[in-house]
């Protein structure tokens, strides 16, 4: 569940990121797309994303809990990508989260989560009759921002490790046809808890916790032009390690928490504003295990310019890889 | 202007990934995996006049007597020992490094992880209702037991108890035989742990092992083969060790059964099979509640769920008799009408409007909730801790957990039946908006379980162990704070809770004054 959290986080970032025709549409904090910005430009912008889910996963066992209710995470974060060349640009995001269950008694939850910066470098492409291809790498890491408490799952802003992410993706497009291919491999640092032991197949007699590393499958296709960008997302997100809710238990920061969903997003730039963004999207888990089946509803505004006076962004075709 | 974006950049990526790589994870080690071998400062060699928990006279216990050592059979018992140190594979030093910090300690520790692996409550039936576990059906769902805190409290009593009166049985026949250890018999035996010069029939470990099998194949009969496979590993350590012989485990390992065998039978009868109650007995607590004009105790479980062991004050207490259990149950709470039961309630509600991350902590620390070993499995732990610093005998770990773990069961006994004499309502019951930094226990408020176990512990731990100050009962109040700041418990609750808690340790303290053991080195 809290990779939930963290997921539904990272997919919120990568909103923003499509906003600004950018960066970072992601299960698992990377940027996962094929596009860019020029050098020298700045995109920047806050979004907004509201995730609930009733039924959750014990385990493979699908069920719901009157005392939880419906969970809802609402999250407020600003992001902001910087083209360092025209094939290298890095993203900053930080999040602001609230996290509540509508039945039972348990506190709600708010607060700064983790800082994100990513990396995205343009290692090839090759322009031809039959459309371009390029090839991409990037690195992502994150660290907490706050000292949220992990370890009060299903309410927790996060995990609270330090993350580090490599992601490698293949962007192909047609026209305006395009189809975006990415993998990715999570470490996730060691957390320490309030707790001086914890039961997970045995008891353990330390406030350190071991999370299991991550794997991220994440393919995309649809239109993408000047304007406006159309696109269905699929994303498969696997725990390489944790162990399951036993029946009827409380969830725990190491579960294996496994998720499948599928989504989409749209977004828009003002021709009579140019450089103005407007995106929209939603994403639903259709399978987990130890997570909850979340559906996420995510918007954003961005603004893109040029920090050299002599360029207009007209100059430039950003959303264009 | 760019030139400086572009700089603070690099600077940002360079930072983060240097931080990632300095962040590499590392392997999670558990504290008790530290522990040091047990080489005790007493042998404690006049166990055999303590004063027992149960055991009257030794002598019914049968102990056959020792070959000698210069039989073959003693003989042959050497060479398992000599083949075994001639080859000794990493996992089986692995295995003499665990035991070797001590029986009674690695038992403890065995028991509290069955008891949070246990300690799940029951998912409810299609039509709302709940299964209850069963002793009979154990393997069906809910699995037997639901190892919540009053059941782990009583099931660490009966180990250490039985451990601790199988242990001065063993010292009377340790004494009367006087064989020493087979490293001392033979030159070329290595002792791969501290040596001793404590008799070795019959064997310490042996009798821990075989007492706590039988203790806990009645409160975890689902996982009897786990334990035996630890009783297992425990005697092949002995003899890897150069620590006993075969004939030396075998004699133990039957006295621990015999003794232990005294134990289950009083369990089986000691009324907590019983302590559950059923459909008229709940709801007559409420009706009784309600006919008083106070409000009753509603379960804020969602589908409601039967309080939790209502007449665990049935329970045949250890430390005094039953009319004891009533005459220690503390007057009523304030009246839930009345302006002081009000302003308990809104001083829990000032917590719970102004949670700190301070407050979470301290609430995550001391919650002991599900799938953990309990409040009483918190303060042996905390117990472990302080005991391996000792460097106690077997014999006075045994009889420092028993003292702990018997006035912990009696707190439990002693706190369900006031919490169930006058069936108070837990805050959030009171008024919705009270939110919690950890769940709602199933069970009244008044008084607090926590607050009842901790004081208990506390008054025991600073009379075991009086150089350590005013230590445990600080780490007491922490625990009771915990559930007030929590929004779990009113401050009467802990309050109270508290002063019943130390006068049920007070029990174990005079006990422990006068069992002839004393308060060791």
């Amino acid at each position: 569940m809290m990779k939930h959290l963290l997921t539904r986080y990272y997919k919120c970032i990568a909103i923003v990121a499509v906003f600004c025709a950018s960066i970072q549409q992601a299960s698992a904090q990377m940027e996962n797309d094929g596009i860019m910005i020029p050098k020298n430009y700045i995109c920047a912008g806050p979004m907004f994303s509201t995730s609930s889910w009733t039924n959750y996963w014990e385990g493979t066992y699908k069920r719901n809990n009157g005392n939880i209710g419906k969970v809802t995470t609402n999250m407020y974060s600003f992001m902001a990508t910087y083209g360092i060349t025209n094939d290298l640009i890095v993203t900053a995001g930080v999040p602001y989260i609230t996290s509540k269950a509508s039945a039972g008694t348990l506190h709600e939850q708010k607060g700064i989560q983790d800082l994100s910066l990513n990396l995205k470098w343009r290692a090839y492409r090759l322009k031809t009759d039959k459309g371009t291809l390029s090839l991409f790498a990037s690195l992502t890491g994150s660290i907490p921002l706050s000292d949220y408490e992990a370890d009060f799952l299903p309410l927790a802003l996060g995990s609270h490790s330090k993350n580090f992410t490599a992601r490698a993706v293949i962007d192909y497009n047609y026209g305006k046809v395009f189809f975006t291919g990415s993998g990715a491999y999570m470490t996730r640092s060691n957390i320490t808890i309030d707790r001086g032991s914890y039961y997970t197949t045995e008891l353990i007699y330390s406030n350190q916790v071991e999370l299991p590393q991550m794997s991220d499958y994440n393919f995309r296709a649809g239109y993408r032009s000047k304007y406006l960008i159309v696109e269905g997302i699929a994303d498969i997100s696997t725990s390489l390690g944790g162990f399951d809710i036993r029946k009827n238990d409380m969830p725990f920061p190491s579960n294996r928490m496994n998720m499948t969903s599928v989504g989409g997003n749209i977004r828009y730039r003002l021709k009579s504003f140019y450089g103005l963004e407007f995106s929209a999207g939603d994403d639903y888990v259709v399978n987990g295990r130890n997570v909850g089946q979340s559906n996420m509803i995510h918007g954003g505004i961005t603004y893109i310019f040029g920090l050299a006076r002599q360029k207009t962004v007209q100059d430039k075709d950003s959303f264009k890889n | 202007m760019k030139r400086i974006i572009q700089n603070i950049a690099t600077a940002l990526l360079i930072a983060m990934i240097a931080s990632s790589l300095l962040s590499c994870r590392k392997e999670v080690i558990s504290r008790v995996n530290q522990y040091p071998a047990l080489a005790p400062t007493n042998l404690d060699l006049n166990a055999d006049t303590w004063r027992p928990v149960l055991v009257t006279d030794p002598t019914v216990f049968t102990v056959a007597a020792p070959d000698a050592t210069t039989s073959p059979a003693y003989i042959a018992d050497l060479n398992e020992i000599k083949g075994y140190q001639r080859s000794l594979t990493d996992d089986q030093r692995a295995i003499i490094k665990y035991w070797s910090a001590g029986a009674v300690l690695r038992w403890n520790e065995i028991m509290r992880d069955l008891v949070a692996k246990h300690n799940v409550p029951p998912y409810q039936n299609p039509d709302g209702s709940y299964p209850a576990p069963s002793s009979a059906n154990p393997f069906n769902y809910p699995e037997f037991p639901f190892s919540n805190p009053p059941f782990a409290a009583r099931a660490y009593a009966y180990l250490s108890a039985a451990e601790y009166d199988a242990l001065i049985v063993a010292y009377h026949y340790k004494n009367q035989y006087n064989r020493s250890a087979p490293y001392k018999n033979d030159v070329t035996i290595q002792a791969l742990i501290p040596k001793s010069d404590l008799p070795s029939y019959p064997s310490e470990d042996a009798v821990v092992a075989g007492a706590a099998v039988q203790i806990m194949k009645m409160m975890f009969p689902t996982e009897i083969n786990y334990i035996e496979q630890k009783a297992e590993e425990e005697k092949q350590y002995r003899i890897m060790a150069g620590a006993n012989t075969r004939g030396e485990l075998n004699a133990g390992e039957a006295l621990g059964i015999q003794v232990a065998n005294v134990f289950t039978a009083r369990a089986r009868t000691d009324k907590a099979g019983t302590a559950g109650g059923n459909k008229t007995i709940w709801a007559n607590l409420a009706s009784k509640t309600i006919a008083k004009g106070e409000t009753a105790w509603v379960s804020l479980e969602t589908p409601k769920r039967p309080p939790m062991l209502p007449l665990f004050n049935k329970v045949s207490p250890f430390l005094f008799d039953t009319l004891t259990v009533v005459a220690l149950r503390p007057g009523p709470p304030h009246s839930t009408g009345s302006p002081e039961f009000a302003a308990d309630q809104k001083e829990v509600l000032y917590y719970s409007q102004h949670a700190t991350r301070e407050n979470e902590a301290l609430v995550a620390f001391w919650a002991d909730g599900v799938a953990t070993y309990t409040p009483a499995g918190h303060w042996n732990a905390i117990a472990a801790d302080e005991f391996v610093k000792q460097h106690y005998s077997e014999v006075r770990w045994a009889r420092n957990f028993a003292l702990l773990n018997m006035a912990e069961m009696d707190a439990a006994i002693v706190c369900w039946d006031t919490k169930y004499a006058y069936f108070n309502p837990r805050p959030s019951q009171v008024n919705s908006v009270v939110k919690t930094l950890t769940g709602v226990p199933n069970f009244p408020s008044y008084t607090s379980g926590h607050s009842n176990f901790s004081s208990a512990a506390a008054t025991v731990l600073t009379y075991l162990l009086p150089d350590r100050g005013t230590k445990f009962t600080n780490l007491a109040q922490q625990a009771s704070l915990s559930r007030l700041v929590g929004g779990i418990h009113t401050r009467q609750d802990i309050e109270v809770g508290q002063a019943t808690g130390k006068a049920v340790g007070q029990y174990a303290v005079q006990r422990g004054q006068s069992d002839g053991a004393g308060i060791g080195n």
